[in-house]
């Protein structure tokens, strides 16, 4: 070996090599990317435009598509509409332009509330529930923990769909059919799973001495587990409440089984937007894109914990 | 003398609380390890009994019998295993099972094969990597229906970007060809979308199995002078063939269950091209209400994934013994 190349050891890949990789990599995200900038395009652009063909990708933009997403309208006379005030809205005025009024909010808003807070109470409970439970696989010996653990996973491996017969009957049963309620508890007892075998790998690697010494200077196992083992769990407790929230965020057969109206959430809603002579695609693209925001933002938030929350924390890197 | 005895028996107790192994020494203060551990875990395991096997006993009992969920108050009869014999007899439901094959078959190909090359060269650790992953990444994390929804709008035969992009490179008319309307092209369409989106996933997992394989393997096989191509399959695909299959399993698990995706996308059409287990599952319980048919299908779906489940974990813990 020459001495020029010393400061790699031998199985560094050659420079041109990182090269033709970084360039195939970089071109491939490119591509994969190009789905979602057109949906992010087509929620700027008026509807003519959004059916232009050829496709345009320079246009005038608009944001028509979002105040249709968040309303109603209706059409009515130029003589109405001249009768009218000045328009007291941007949005009054791009409505005004297409000879309609703004008739009322959509129910757009409301879906994303639900969406929000089924997300939001069935990730606390699914994260309280498995903390506590991930601590007690962790550090006691339960008898037949593994087969108890296998059980977990095994719950969140079946078909949503053959779930949902028996779910949707048992709901009819206690008055839980289309409530947030029922909801949060469905996407509880799903993401409880993933929540104890992901915090039970995190809660491994905090020492049992931390609290073994905290229990010899007199605290109780409760106090340790609060005081001691929570803190050190802060990360991975984080980054598995996020995993349960995309879950719950993004899930669609339970919800379009199980909730029709009051409890419906935003991926059920979003395919049925439509206006005037069938889809409104800039308004479906708008509302597409308010609902992947916060998943984008997550994504980047959570990158380094990627691997062991897709892999039931088996991998750890 | 009191007092002398108490210190004395003091210094014997903690001398004796020393001696004890660690878990004697906890029982003695506040509630024992064993009712923490029980109080800890019931209230998940109450849930999972409440939301997952109460539900699933009920099904099975279901699965016996001639109930119609639209009809609750029809008097409901044993029907003994005549279910079951009509499911497995059933030749629409071979027909969505065996287009559930086709799907699992063609997405974990090419998923394999596009996502163990990015692996490949995204371990070639160039500059600027850690971001161009994270970027890759961003499909998996979608909502499998939103994806689908949107590119049932990519794929609009006048209007979609798909044909207008795949016909700007052949130079066909991008009205000549229908992804969804099709009955040739429109299981395509889906084995597309889902390898656009799991990809990642795939890659990410075989990422890691190329990290887990040390240097000096290498280092040694440089001094043996193995060729690129013989290191190759000698030590990195064997090497890293339990991530593989773990991330193969996975997807199995999964897109056996393809659902969500599908429904937006296609509906199962044209026809019936599309119809996936689930779908033809949704349609028995929630369409046509034969609901203790319905039943008997979900549980030999269930009994599926549950063999499947059981090698998936075998797996998992192979991977996590390195």
């Amino acid at each position: 070996m020459s001495t020029a190349n010393t400061a790699h050891s031998v199985v560094e890949p050659s420079q041109t090599s990182k090269r033709i990789a970084g360039a195939i990599i970089i071109l491939y995200a490119i591509i994969t990317m190009v789905p979602l900038a057109w949906i992010f395009l087509t929620s700027f652009k008026s509807p003519p435009d959004s059916i232009s063909y050829p496709p345009k990708v320079v246009f005038q933009p608009t944001l028509e598509g979002y105040c249709n997403l968040f309303t109603t309208r209706t059409r009515q006379t130029p003589e109405y509409i001249q009768s009218l005030g000045a328009p007291v809205s941007t949005c009054d005025e791009i409505t005004r332009n297409r000879n309609m009024v703004i008739a009322g909010p959509s129910n757009y808003w409301p879906r994303f509330q639900n969406s929000l807070i089924i997300a939001f109470g069935s990730t606390f409970l699914a994260v309280f529930l498995g903390t506590l439970s991930a601590y007690g696989f962790s550090r006691f010996k339960v008898p037949l923990a593994d087969d108890i653990l296998f059980f977990i996973l095994s719950t969140r491996m079946m078909p949503p769909i053959a779930v949902a017969i028996p779910i949707y009957l048992m709901y009819r049963e206690l008055g839980l059919s289309d409530t947030a309620l029922g909801m949060i508890l469905l996407y509880t007892a799903v993401n409880v799973s993933l929540a104890v075998w992901l915090l039970k790998g995190f809660i491994d690697e905090i020492p049992r001495e931390y609290e073994e010494a905290a229990m010899i200077d007199g605290y109780t196992r409760l106090q340790a587990f609060r005081k001691v083992v929570l803190p050190q769990a802060t990360t991975g407790i984080a980054a598995t409440a996020i995993f349960c929230l995309i879950f719950a965020w993004n899930e669609y057969a339970f919800a379009v089984l199980l909730t029709s109206g009051s409890a419906q959430t935003a991926p059920p809603f979003i395919p049925t937007i439509i206006g005037e002579g069938g889809q409104d695609w800039p308004a479906v693209a708008a509302g597409t894109t308010i609902f992947l925001v916060p998943i984008l933002v997550f994504t980047i938030l959570l990158r380094k914990q990627l691997l062991r929350g897709i892999t039931f924390g088996a991998v750890r890197k | 003398m009191t007092d002398n005895n108490t210190t004395l028996l003091d210094k014997a107790a903690e001398k004796a609380v020393r001696a004890t192994p660690v878990p004697l020494v906890y029982r003695v203060r506040g509630l024992s390890d064993r009712s923490i551990a029980w109080l800890f875990i019931l209230p998940t395991i109450v849930l999972l009994l409440a939301i997952n096997i109460f539900p699933l006993i009920w099904a099975v009992y279901l699965s016996f019998t001639n109930f119609r969920a639209n009809r609750p108050n029809a008097e409901i009869e044993g029907v003994g295993f005549s279910n079951y014999q009509r499911v497995l007899t059933d030749p629409d439901i071979w027909q969505a099972m065996q287009t559930t094959a086709h799907f699992v078959f063609w997405t974990i190909l090419l998923q394999m094969l596009i996502g163990f090359a990015l692996a490949y060269l995204i371990d070639r650790k160039f500059r600027g990597h850690a971001f161009w992953t994270t970027v890759i990444l961003i499909p998996m994390m979608l909502s499998p229906a939103v994806v689908g929804n949107f590119w049932r709008f990519l794929y609009q035969p006048q209007i979609g970007l798909f044909n207008y992009v795949y016909a700007f490179f052949t130079g066909v008319e991008p009205s000549s060809f229908q992804m969804l309307g099709s009955v040739t092209l429109s299981p395509w369409a889906i084995i597309i979308v889902d390898t656009w989106m799991w990809t990642p996933y795939v890659m990410l997992i075989c990422l890691a199995g190329l990290r887990s394989i040390p240097d000096y393997i290498y280092e040694a096989a440089e001094v043996d002078r193995a060729s690129a191509w013989r290191q190759f399959w000698s030590i990195t695909v064997p090497m890293a063939l339990p991530f593989i299959m773990l991330a193969v399993l996975f997807r199995a698990i999964e897109n056996f269950k393809m659902f969500d995706m599908v429904v937006l996308l296609t509906g199962g059409g044209p026809g019936s091209t599309t119809e996936v287990a689930s779908i033809t599952l949704k349609r028995e319980a929630f369409e046509s209400w034969r609901t203790g048919r319905a039943s008997a299908f979900a549980i030999i779906l269930f009994v599926a994934v549950f063999g499947l489940a059981n090698i998936y974990v075998k797996a998992l813990n192979r991977v996590k013994q390195r």
